[in-house]
């Protein structure tokens, strides 16, 4: 018999998690306090908690993008930046996010303000291509710091403990120089123990991550990796290094561990008949019928590669050091990006390991036109995956932002053709046993 | 039969007239069987493979390797389709084909993140390749104190691997000789470049670019007795200077546009400068032979370099070093290309043209991709730019 505090307890996430994000766009949108600064980071190695060592306000702005997408006026904001010479064929974020700056940061969810410093890191060309608009249309600094990743497949470069050392060493190096920019734009000293209070609520958010995609292995799984994942990607990136987000995460495991023990299925009115693992990232201009039409055949995902590359390295078992911030930070940034450009680039393995773990029956991939760097090795990537397990691949094309390339019809169509496929090898297969 | 680094790769009368040369050249650079490598294997050479923009071949040169410049060719793609989604540039497809073909098959291979979609060749080669692939992180924080340290341990790291292949050591004097020999290169390529500024109605686009890209196939030490050869002739070619506008062109630092493209260009502008295979040309000095010839060759990278859209430096500004070139070259107008699907070519596009119009500079943009096979569109349009620009 379930309680009260029980049913509150489902569902709260994705509740507590839309209020956060109301919040966190209220707070954009207020009036800066005096000496306040902005800081525009990416999630993959975001470095946010430096920035929020100095108290500043943090924008993640594929996320503000992503959101427009989400609130069906993307198209107002790629046409914005289409005219003014973008080209149809390059990020949707990018875009949305120079129309954003045109429009004095006129958001629908608020107000986004301007940058006082930029912070990218290498993992995606396209940071290195956006923060220079950053650079010209705020004449604000952009600080790169180069996070060195894997150099081809595992087991195809010679890897050393010494050459992770160099590597970690020129992170740190440069997260070094970083601090100093910061003082001087933010005109305060590092406080390092604010950093360690900072790392401190990561860690602790990192470990209640962790879990709680432990705890999708559950039948039926516990949340739907595209849908409700994104959701709780968002406030993982977002609210990075808060006790909000650090709270937030721990309750949420507390949901998980609840579904998983009175195996309550994320779809509401059927049962889960398919378990899979989704590539890529979601179609945000179609978000909640892109989802519809998996979960209507009873389709769940159960993991998705968009929780290991934009989660800032939360998947990796790793917590900072909080003796050692610095240091540590520059580790956590080495390995977080590193293992988050694995995801996308060199992901045979964790796929058919998480093919494995979570027991699933189909793998879908959705390419957009928008990020080259999640997209361009997806085809030949299904190509090896369907060599080595027995798996369903469904490669589906659209984008995140342009609606102009999203085909619902034919994106059902496919869609229907592959879980007919995923019906009748789970009827052979019943019938083989 | 000698050693692959004495015997000449290319089969070219240099007594013959510098049409006949450039001709034959021609036919090398746009041959999709790669005449020069087949032979250069023939030899028992090995072969070292790096996708554009910049590699530092010398460290390839330094341990007997051919540095070969992987830039795409105009082939059918057979096989690589299948591997790639709809929104990928041409050249990331025609250099896998060529790998998948046999006609380009590198013993080692090296891409770097140049762009999104190229970072991705490592994972694509190393899963259908037998040959291994790496990426080589060449450093985006180019204002960091540090990037020089970083990249000469990174240089030596590849340069570990290079020996892997070749089974043996490479010492600090092969590679002081090596720097050597591209030091050469360089000053001749600067010559090249000066000429074509200086008289450019004796080198058009197309021919000048036969004659850069011809390197990314031979030994350096060809190319630079081919170039060291040719340049005084070239001077004395009997073509009479002509009203044409003097002209940038911008957009070809990775995906390499038609050769017959650059030609039909060359029917209406002298092209001054350009940014062509701008790998080639990107350490803009001679690197110093003295001291760690690897920590030499990083700083060079640098400290001594061109620009191209895939490198952020604070100190080197795209649109203002685009200016400084078509400053530099007394042009009159730049054409702004960008290859179809190369995101930063297209996005580099917009910011050229909003400091393009600030400066008051007259601009083309257009797109191209290795695979196109008519001009006659193009045509019209740079000409009517030209007449526009001519009869103000």
């Amino acid at each position: 018999m379930t309680t009260p505090a029980a049913e509150e307890r489902t569902g709260r996430g994705a509740r507590d998690g839309a209020r956060l994000f109301r919040e966190w766009f209220a707070d954009l949108t207020r009036e800066a306090k005096p000496g306040e600064k902005t800081g525009y980071v990416f999630v993959m190695g975001s470095l946010v908690e430096l920035l929020r060592a100095f108290d500043m306000r943090v924008v993640f702005p594929e996320i503000t993008s992503l959101q427009t997408a989400v609130r069906k006026v993307s198209d107002e904001y790629l046409s914005l930046a289409e005219d003014h010479g973008f080209s149809p064929d390059v990020c949707g974020y990018v875009k949305a996010d120079y129309a954003l700056q045109l429009r004095r940061g006129d958001h629908p969810m608020g107000r986004i303000p301007p940058p006082d410093i930029a912070v990218l890191t290498n993992a995606c060309n396209t940071y290195l291509k956006w923060a220079e608009i950053w650079e010209r249309l705020h004449h604000v600094p952009t600080v790169t710091v180069d996070v060195p990743g894997s150099r081809g497949l595992p087991g195809s470069v010679r890897t050393s403990p010494e050459g992770h050392e160099r590597d970690r060493r020129y992170v740190e190096l440069q997260i070094r120089e970083l601090i100093v920019e910061l003082e001087r734009v933010t005109g305060r000293a590092f406080d390092i123990d604010r950093l360690r209070e900072v790392l401190g609520h990561t860690n602790a958010m990192g470990r209640a991550w962790r879990r709680m995609q432990e705890l999708n292995r559950s039948r039926p799984a516990v949340y739907d990796a595209m849908l409700e994942g994104t959701i709780y990607l968002g406030v993982a990136n977002a609210m990075r290094g808060t006790p909000e987000a650090a709270r937030y995460f721990a309750d949420l495991v507390e949901e998980m561990e609840e579904k998983a023990a009175r195996g309550i299925s994320p779809l509401v009115d059927r049962e889960e008949r398919h378990r899979l693992i989704f590539v890529g990232v979601p179609c945000y201009p179609i978000f909640r019928r892109f989802y519809q039409l998996f979960s209507e055949w009873g389709g769940v995902f159960v993991g998705s590669t968009y929780m290991w590359f934009a989660s800032g390295g939360l998947n990796d078992d790793f917590e900072y050091d909080l003796a050692h911030p610095i240091e540590s930070l520059a580790e956590g940034t080495l390995r977080g990006v590193t293992s988050a450009v694995d995801s996308m680039l060199f992901h045979d393995k964790v796929l058919l390991d998480a093919i494995d773990t979570f027991g699933a029956d189909g793998v879908v991939y959705h390419p957009v036109k928008s990020c080259r760097t999640v997209s361009t090795g997806l085809a030949d990537s299904r190509r090896a995956i369907l060599e080595q397990r027995d798996v369903l691949c469904l490669y589906v094309e659209s984008d995140m932002m342009d609606k102009r390339v999203v085909s619902e019809a034919q994106m059902k169509n496919r869609i229907d053709a592959f879980f007919e496929g995923l019906e009748s090898r789970r009827l052979r297969l019943e019938a083989a046993t | 039969m000698g050693s692959p680094g004495t015997v000449p790769l290319l089969d070219l009368d240099l007594q013959g007239s510098v049409d006949a040369i450039l001709a034959d050249l021609r036919e090398v650079v746009e041959d999709p069987t790669f005449p020069t490598v087949a032979r250069w294997r023939e030899g028992g050479g090995r072969v070292l493979g790096h996708f554009q923009v910049y590699f530092p071949e010398e460290l390839a040169h330094a341990a007997g390797m051919l540095p070969v410049k992987v830039r795409g060719a105009a082939v059918e793609r057979r096989s690589a389709d299948s591997h790639f989604g709809s929104y990928i540039c041409s050249i990331l497809r025609s250099s896998l084909e060529l790998a998948l073909s046999g006609a380009l098959r590198p013993d080692l291979f090296v891409t770097h993140p140049i762009c999104d979609a190229a970072r991705n060749l490592a994972a694509i080669y190393g899963r259908n390749v037998s040959a291994p692939a790496q990426i080589l992180y060449l450093p985006q924080n180019a204002n960091s104190a540090h990037a020089a340290d970083y990249l000469s341990q990174e240089y030596r790291r590849v340069l570990g691997d290079i020996e892997g292949v070749v089974g043996r050591r490479v010492d600090d004097a092969s590679l002081r000789r090596s720097l050597e020999v591209f030091n050469e290169n360089r000053r001749l390529l600067r010559e090249l470049y000066a000429l074509k500024r200086e008289m450019p109605w004796l080198l058009p686009v197309h021919e000048a670019y036969v004659l850069l890209a011809i390197g990314g196939l031979i030994q350096r030490e060809e190319h630079n007795a081919l170039l060291a050869s040719l340049l005084p002739r070239l001077r004395e070619r009997a073509h009479r200077p002509q009203d044409r506008m003097r002209v940038v062109f911008e957009g070809g630092f990775c995906e390499q546009p038609p050769l017959e493209l650059l030609r039909a260009i060359a029917e209406f502008c002298y092209v001054v400068d350009d940014d062509l295979l701008i790998g080639l040309r990107w350490l803009t000095e001679d690197v110093p032979v003295a001291g760690d010839p690897v920590a030499s060759l990083a700083t060079a990278y640098l400290e001594t370099s061109s620009y191209s859209p895939v490198q952020h430096d604070l100190r080197k500004p795209k649109e203002r070093m685009l200016l400084e070139r078509i400053r530099g070259a007394k042009a009159e107008a730049a054409i702004i290309a960008a290859a179809k699907m190369c995101e930063p070519g297209l996005d580099e596009q917009v910011a050229y043209a909003q400091a393009l119009d600030e400066a008051g500079v007259p601009y083309f943009i257009t797109e191209f991709e290795e695979q196109m096979t008519g001009f006659e569109h193009l045509q019209i349009q740079l000409e009517t730019f030209v007449e526009n620009l001519l009869f103000a």
